[in-house]
């Protein structure tokens, strides 16, 4: 039977758009006539007979106006300050270019590494042939009671006490992001967070697109290249009660300076004295001394204090598990009925956002602590990634001490290269030397001069002294 | 200087009197009672009913809430092509870097193109802005944070009724305003569409229209073809309203993932901007992998990197960059053409086993001289059956025949086998009659 006139039409060609009706309606049964009827007099009734009645499709006059796109106003989205680089990277042509920006492990050849122990436990898993089905909301239990018990060790009160809720999370960005939505449902929208000066960026992004009101408490300081104790204890002692305050476990980035065990005293003392929520994110434990019971010592202290922390956990760094998206939040609670509303309201942030967590990575760790052999086989790879690291941090110092033996800078002084602690060297270059260094060098830092030592290798160690000593020989100049 | 390693520890006896001190500060303090005012918030309707069931010890329990497929034997199936795919990317020893925030290229084209066919003028034009996302949730959750943050915070989106249980609160969440279209004609037990175009007509200009792809959830009624053109046709006629397919079920409906991609490539060709979320949890079988999609149709390229350059503003701040494994596994299979082909005969396999179980139970159900008419439970498709019973009737199930079902009377079909269908049918006409 003929389809009527005023069957589906289609509108001037203007967005390019080629029709095939007759090789759609092959494919597809028909209808009985009494439902196309139906349909027709449906669309009559609607109103939509009155543009399709023009048979010839000269409908272009008598359609409306064609409506500006919405996202004709979207505006480009600024490009991320980190990942952003890695394309920049990606694209230059230069044989000597070293990519030094964002923070993912390379070996002495300068190629990402898989541990040893991750193959090897993919191998198991792969063995058990085990199925695909969903994780729990709160992620796979085995792997969070593991992760868990790494960083607030087996016999810690909390743990014992059954009163730590934790659940999955997409790594560590993933794990901030659902503390940050907690707080806010629990504290209220607006609640302040105190982040060090400088964090990384997107501290400030995950924590707003929370809700909450980011604010910062000084860290660095520029004079020493060191920790602003003093600034730091008295911005937290001036946050208003009930305040949370987000706190690098260690291996801060992006300067790699940590508070010693006495400072961390100090500044549980303040968060308690202040009544502040201790929050913290904890990307590298394993990484930052190359001992992971060493690296837990500041989230270890506050707990034994009695704080009801919040713990960021990211396996990225330390498992090599980057692109798998393995990370674990925790909320320390009062006692397990506690732990039951707290882990209740977490599913109610997680359901909502991607459902439940990913399992690969997930498996992998949870296969590899599960078992004393290959936890003892990840220290030692986990130790090496360290190693290297610290032994290029010597490297590098060394060699721009080096060539400025010869034309000595007063007063500059290259310690923090080695005095700070895991993957990134806060190398103090101004965002001048920084797009220099890129422009010049072909070597890419952050804005902030931020070094991911993890690139740096014995095949490029030479050049990049060569090019940060060139860069900043201005200094010297300026300061005569 | 910076001392960065923790000092030598101090007298254990000190320690240990100064920490005790600080635990009695800390639990008088208002500090230590963060979580106290935090409710206990109701199960998940869906996957906390799975969680019961597998605390129940009953011997002929079933588990039919939610909606994962499982074999004749009633045990999860994973795909052959997907084992095969995994083999094949374990032994090629590939590094596990970070994805960029949009995640894997290769993946996010196979993907487009399996819905919105290899020579789809969009494609060629560029006009697809599109990102790899955590599974459904995550493509319709990324969607929601768009449209709340470039066409305002109480925007309406329009869910048809009723729709899956998890899609409010993801709107919600992302800061719309949940709305419902009629969709669900409970005396015919099929699609009420003059009140669905006539929700349309009435709703606000710049709303946001959620439309099911295919095997829509959880009734399993689908628009006819002409039906879906007169969809189209009134979403024309609006021209202010902006509409955004979930398909979680393509190659599963039907069996073949052609014919599921009938009504999203309609709405392309006739002119709709659509916003596309792509899940390959159940026709891949990769469901805690969390493997998604989601894409916007443009006006022209140049407006599709700003979008995408947006999409990437909201994923950073939410998970940084996606999950690599499931999505390498997808890429894998798709661009294979013999993993291809297999893979397209295991979802046919697995659709054709729902069928048939289909017409089992509806066999069954008649047989046993049932006074209702079951005809819906063959006319529906998709992993699932609306059953029409009551929540009175759904916890009846779940007490006296260990039956699990969500509450809304959805039966996921798919757990549905030989050893069980004769069991369900009878503890169904004992609870309805």
């Amino acid at each position: 039977a003929a389809r009527p006139s005023t069957a589906r039409r289609h509108p001037p060609c203007s967005l390019g758009v080629r029709t095939a009706p007759h090789r759609r309606l092959r494919a597809q049964p028909r209808l009985p006539r009494p439902m196309l009827l139906h349909g027709l007099l449906v669309a009559a009734a609607t109103g939509v007979g009155s543009v399709r009645a023009d048979p010839t499709c000269k409908s272009a006059a008598a359609a409306p106006a064609k409506r500006p796109s919405p996202w004709a106003e979207v505006p480009m989205g600024k490009p991320d300050a980190i990942l952003g680089l890695n394309q920049a990277f990606n694209d230059d042509p230069s044989p000597s270019k070293m990519n030094l920006g964002v923070g993912a492990y390379r070996d002495a050849e300068g190629k990402p590494r898989v541990l040893e122990v991750v193959r090897t436990a993919e191998k198991i898993l792969a063995e058990k042939k085990l199925n695909k089905e969903y994780a729990p909301i709160g992620g796979l239990p085995d792997f969070v009671d593991r992760a868990v018990k790494l960083m607030l060790g087996t016999d810690a009160a909390p743990v014992a006490e059954g009163r730590v809720a934790a659940v999955q999370t997409i790594s560590g960005t993933g794990a901030c992001r659902v503390a940050a939505e907690l707080y806010s449902r629990v504290l209220g929208k607006g609640t302040r967070v105190y982040v060090p000066s400088p964090t990384w960026a997107n501290h400030h992004a995950l924590l707003a697109a929370a809700g909450l009101e980011v604010h910062p408490y000084r860290y660095w300081s520029p004079e020493t290249l060191g920790l602003d104790l003093e600034g730091m204890l008295a911005d937290l002692r001036g946050a208003p009660e009930g305040s949370v305050v987000l706190l690098h476990a260690c291996a801060h980035n992006p300067t790699g300076v940590d508070p010693t065990a006495e400072q961390w005293v100090a500044i549980a003392e303040a968060l308690e004295d202040s009544s502040l929520h201790a929050f913290f994110d904890a990307a590298y434990q394993g990484f930052a001394s190359g001992d992971p019971e060493r690296d837990a010592h500041a989230v270890r202290l506050f707990a034994a204090r009695g704080h009801r922390l919040v713990l960021a956990q990211s396996f990225a760094k330390n498992f090599g598990l980057y692109g798998e998206r393995a990370g674990c939040l925790s909320v320390v609670c009062q006692d397990p009925e506690e732990r039951a509303r707290v882990l209740s309201a977490l599913s109610l942030v997680i359901r909502p956002m991607y459902s439940s967590p990913p399992i690969h990575g997930a498996r992998i760790v949870s296969t590899i602590l599960g078992d004393e052999e290959l936890t003892q086989a990840w220290r030692e790879e986990c130790r090496s990634m360290a190693d290297r690291i610290i032994s290029m941090r010597a490297r590098l110092r060394g060699a721009i001490e080096a060539r400025l033996a010869s034309t000595p800078r007063e007063g500059e002084s290259w310690a923090h290269v080695t005095d700070q602690i895991g993957m990134f060297c806060f190398s103090g270059m101004t965002p001048s030397e920084v797009a220099r260094i890129r422009e010049e060098h072909h070597v890419y830092i952050t804005g902030d001069g931020r070094v991911s030592m993890a690139g740096v290798t014995e095949g490029n160690v030479e050049a990049l002294a060569d090019a940060i000593v060139e860069v900043t020989s201005h200094r010297a100049a300026e300061a005569a | 200087p910076a001392m960065t390693f923790p000092a030598a520890p101090m007298s254990r006896a000190l320690t240990a009197a100064r920490q005790h001190a600080n635990v009695l500060r800390m639990v008088s303090s208002r500090a230590a009672t963060n979580w106290a005012s935090v409710p206990m918030g109701p199960a998940d309707p869906i996957l906390g009913l799975t969680q019961a069931f597998n605390e129940d010890t009953h011997p002929k329990k079933m588990s039919l809430g939610v909606g994962a497929y499982r074999d004749g034997t009633g045990k999860p199936y994973v795909l052959d092509s997907v084992r095969k795919a995994e083999a094949d990317i374990v032994s090629a020893g590939l590094n596990k870097e970070y994805l960029g925030i949009i995640g894997l290229p290769d993946f996010i084209s196979a993907s487009v193109r399996l819905m919105l066919g290899d020579n789809n003028p969009v494609l060629g034009q560029k006009r697809l802005a599109a990102v790899q996302t955590l599974s459904g949730t995550g493509g319709c959750r990324l969607v929601g944070e768009f449209y709340s943050r470039f066409l305002g915070t109480g925007t309406a989106l329009y869910l048809p009724n009723p729709s899956w249980a998890n899609h409010k609160n993801i709107f919600r969440d992302a800061g719309l305003s949940v709305k419902q279209y009629r969709y669900w004609d409970a005396s015919t037990c099929g699609l009420d569409l003059d009140g669905m175009l006539a929700d349309i007509a009435d709703m606000p200009a710049g709303s946001v229209v959620l439309l099911h792809a295919c095997a829509h959830n959880p009734t399993g009624v689908d628009p006819t073809v002409e039906q879906w053109e007169a969809i189209s046709k009134a979403c024309k006629a609006r021209g202010d309203l902006h509409l955004f397919f979930d398909a979680a079920y393509q190659g599963f409906a039907s069996g073949d993932p052609e014919r599921d991609a009938g009504a999203v490539r309609m709405f392309i060709e006739d002119g709709h901007p659509i916003a596309l979320c792509q899940s390959f949890a159940k026709n891949f079988g990769l469901y805690g992998e969390r493997v998604g999609c989601l894409s916007m149709v443009c006006t022209d390229d140049e407006e599709a990197k700003r979008v995408e350059s947006q999409l990437k503003v909201l994923i950073r701040p939410m998970y940084s960059n996606p999950p690599v494994h499931g999505a390498r596994l997808v890429s894998k299979i798709l661009k294979d053409q013999e993993l291809n082909k297999q893979w397209r005969a295991e979802c046919k396999g697995m659709a054709d086993r729902i069928i048939t179980m289909r017409t089992k139970l509806r066999g069954e159900l008649e047989r046993l001289g049932s006074s209702r008419s079951w005809a819906h439970v063959t006319d529906q498709i998709g992993m699932f059956c609306y059953s029409g019973l009551t929540e009175e009737q759904v916890l009846a199930l779940r007490k006296d025949y260990h039956i699990y079902i969500t509450n809304d009377g959805r039966i996921s079909m798919a757990g549905v086998s030989d050893d069980n269908v004769d069991y369900l049918a009878s503890s169904i006409v004992a609870v309805a009659g």
